[in-house]
């Protein structure tokens, strides 16, 4: 049997109970081990992305049980694409995290590779309760990196945090009970059979268990009306931390892409497209809400945050219909969100630094040590961010907006869609000659480190490399879609067959 | 014995619920803990209810469905996890922020 997919999971794995065990060996061999362990995921996800490339859906069976009777694993396009992103992500928030923000607590770099064994579990695991195995392995680890730094903010942001996401939890097992018992499986391609045959009786509870699904994710993805722990924990957030988290919403999203893409898809009978006229609603708003927290914002990390919920609702305004050129220009956008979401988090953090007791707060303060080089790093990613050509982020808009089918639906997605670009550049447009122009008196601190400075640039350029790898991308993403699309090579795995 | 088992299920998740909603730190704690019990026997309940069955075929005249049982296993360890991990930083907010609201806001009193 072929071992890569479960590689990515066991190599953080190990590398985060070594950390644990040796936690008395100096700094300089845990940071070493770490950077190694986080650093070799790249090569391991671009060799799962060429495995992945010919088509096929390669499983691993865990313990060697056959589905769907055991825990299954799945690589496909999606899941490898989602591990190629995490590495990029995780090891350049990393080597920022190594010139000092590790020594801030204890710990840092175990809890750093288990939540690299979570989310990359979660991406690769093709069993529902295998999925809230992974979530909860990702979320006690995201609990105790949120507090990584102590101080009041965090805690208090920490318990809106971690409160909400265990009732989250709650509901998570519940309606995997409710599915399991109504079809007896958790295997997720033998769910969307059974799903797909369930009589006319089960369908109103079925749809009771899919929409809790939609809950927990939602919670976990922060849209909108379950967004509010999103802010205040991103911002309260240790730099490197924040980087990482940017993924975690993109967690959710996955799952909701998922469950509702197989589970409740096309094939899926009554059932089919169960979220599909909620999605369009919750995306809209998610936007809107995140425009007006970014416009509202006092503080370079709370605007970032709001960001984030921004690049939720515009996520999900592509899986909304359901369609290829929506799937596909969702994962293009996700893949611009993420990368420099996590840069711009790191570029605030180098900005704060200069700034002394003032931090992030969008008020004028002392000059920058290097104001042309912070400047330009944040112009270029606001650029990128709010949507304006020539970077990936106007052309994963793009992608977007003609995704949307024609129709009054379309007027006003986008009106909202272009109205909230533009009130994304006003606010960074705002926030920036704050930083970087209307500056007095001499700076505080150090001018910025050279490895932070390169971890920084590192996320941003994956913009430029975006743009300029446009079409390979796209071909890449749109293969990804009709891969997903297509439900009967899914649906042979909850058979017992596979590729 | 499902209409007992449903009744202390809803009254578990109600009290549940209810603490949840005080806003104080310990009811907080304890209305999760009574909400992961009622989602812990809900679970057990998805393999259905049935007395005198070993979860294994052959050893009594019907079978059990082992499945849920392990699932359940699997929550309560987790559940365990989340409830020490929320004690832990309950504490230390109460250290830090010097107030059990879960708001972090001063109590009034």
């Amino acid at each position: 049997m072929m071992h890569a997919p479960i590689l990515p999971i066991l190599l953080p794995l190990f590398a985060g109970s070594l950390l644990l065990l040796g936690h008395r060996l100096g700094h300089g061999i845990q940071r070493r081990l770490s950077l190694a362990a986080t650093w070799a995921l790249l090569p391991l996800a671009v060799w799962a992305l060429l495995l992945a490339s010919d088509g096929r859906l390669r499983i691993y069976a865990l313990g060697d049980w056959p589905a769907p009777f055991g825990i299954v694993l799945l690589l496909d396009r999606l899941s490898a694409l989602m591990l190629l992103v995490t590495a990029l992500l995780a090891g350049f928030a990393l080597l920022y995290a190594v010139r000092g923000d590790d020594l801030r607590g204890p710990n840092f770099h175990a809890l750093f590779q288990f939540q690299l064994v979570g989310i990359n579990g979660a991406f690769l695991t093709a069993d529902l309760f295998n999925l809230f195995v992974f979530f909860e392995i990702l979320l006690i680890a995201s609990y105790a990196l949120l507090l990584h730094g102590n101080g009041a903010a965090r805690v208090r942001a920490g318990l809106h945090y971690v409160l909400p996401n265990l009732l989250g939890s709650a509901f998570f097992l519940i309606g995997i009970g409710i599915l399991y018992g109504l079809t007896g499986t958790l295997n997720m391609a033998d769910l969307a059979r059974r799903v797909a045959g369930a009589d006319a009786g089960q369908a109103p509870l079925l749809a009771t268990a899919g929409y809790l699904l939609l809950v927990v994710f939602g919670l976990k993805g922060a849209i909108l009306p379950l967004h509010f722990w999103l802010p205040r924990a991103y911002a309260a957030a240790t730099a490197p931390v924040a980087a990482l988290f940017a993924i975690m919403t993109k967690v959710g999203l996955y799952a909701i892409l998922r469950v509702f893409g197989l589970i409740f898809g096309a094939q899926a009978g009554p059932l089919a497209g169960l979220a599909q006229p909620w999605l369009w609603t919750l995306a809209v708003a998610t936007l809107a809400a995140g425009v007006f927290g970014v416009l509202a914002a006092r503080d370079l990390q709370v605007q970032l945050a709001y960001l984030v919920i921004v690049s939720v609702g515009t996520l999900l305004l592509g899986l909304a219909p359901g369609s290829l050129e929506g799937y596909a220009a969702a994962l293009y956008y996700l893949l611009h969100s993420t990368l420099v979401a996590g840069g711009l988090f790191l570029l605030a953090d180098l900005v704060a630094r200069q700034r002394g007791e003032l931090g992030g707060a969008l008020q004028r303060g002392p000059n920058l040590h290097q104001p042309g080089l912070l400047g330009g790093l944040f112009f270029f990613g606001a650029i990128s961010v709010a949507g304006l050509p020539p970077l990936s982020g106007f052309l994963g808009k793009l992608m977007l907006l003609r995704a949307v089918p024609v129709g009054i639906a379309a007027l006003a997605i986008w009106t909202v869609v272009l109205c909230g670009g533009l009130g994304l550049l006003i606010a960074l447009g705002r926030s920036g000659s704050t930083l970087f122009w209307r500056g007095s008196g001499a700076p505080s601190g150090e001018p910025a480190d050279g490895v932070r400075l390169l971890a920084c640039a590192g996320l941003l350029s994956g913009s430029l490399l975006l743009t300029m790898a446009a079409a390979p991308v796209q071909a890449y993403v749109r293969e990804t879609a009709r891969q997903l699309l297509d439900p009967a090579a899914y649906l042979r795995i909850g058979a017992g067959g596979g590729a | 014995m499902e209409a007992l088992f449903a009744i202390s299920l809803g009254m578990l998740t109600a009290s549940g619920v209810y603490l949840l909603l005080r806003a104080r730190i310990f009811p907080v704690v304890l209305g999760l803990t009574l909400i992961s019990y009622a989602v812990n026997l809900f679970l057990f309940a998805m393999g259905r209810l049935r007395t005198g069955v070993a979860p294994v075929l052959g050893k009594s005249a019907g079978h059990g469905d082992p499945l849920p049982q392990a699932l359940v296993l699997t929550a309560i360890v987790i559940g365990f996890a989340m409830t020490a991990f929320v004690v832990v930083l309950a504490l230390r907010g109460l250290g830090e922020l010097r107030s059990d609201q879960v708001d972090g806001k001063r109590s009034e009193r």
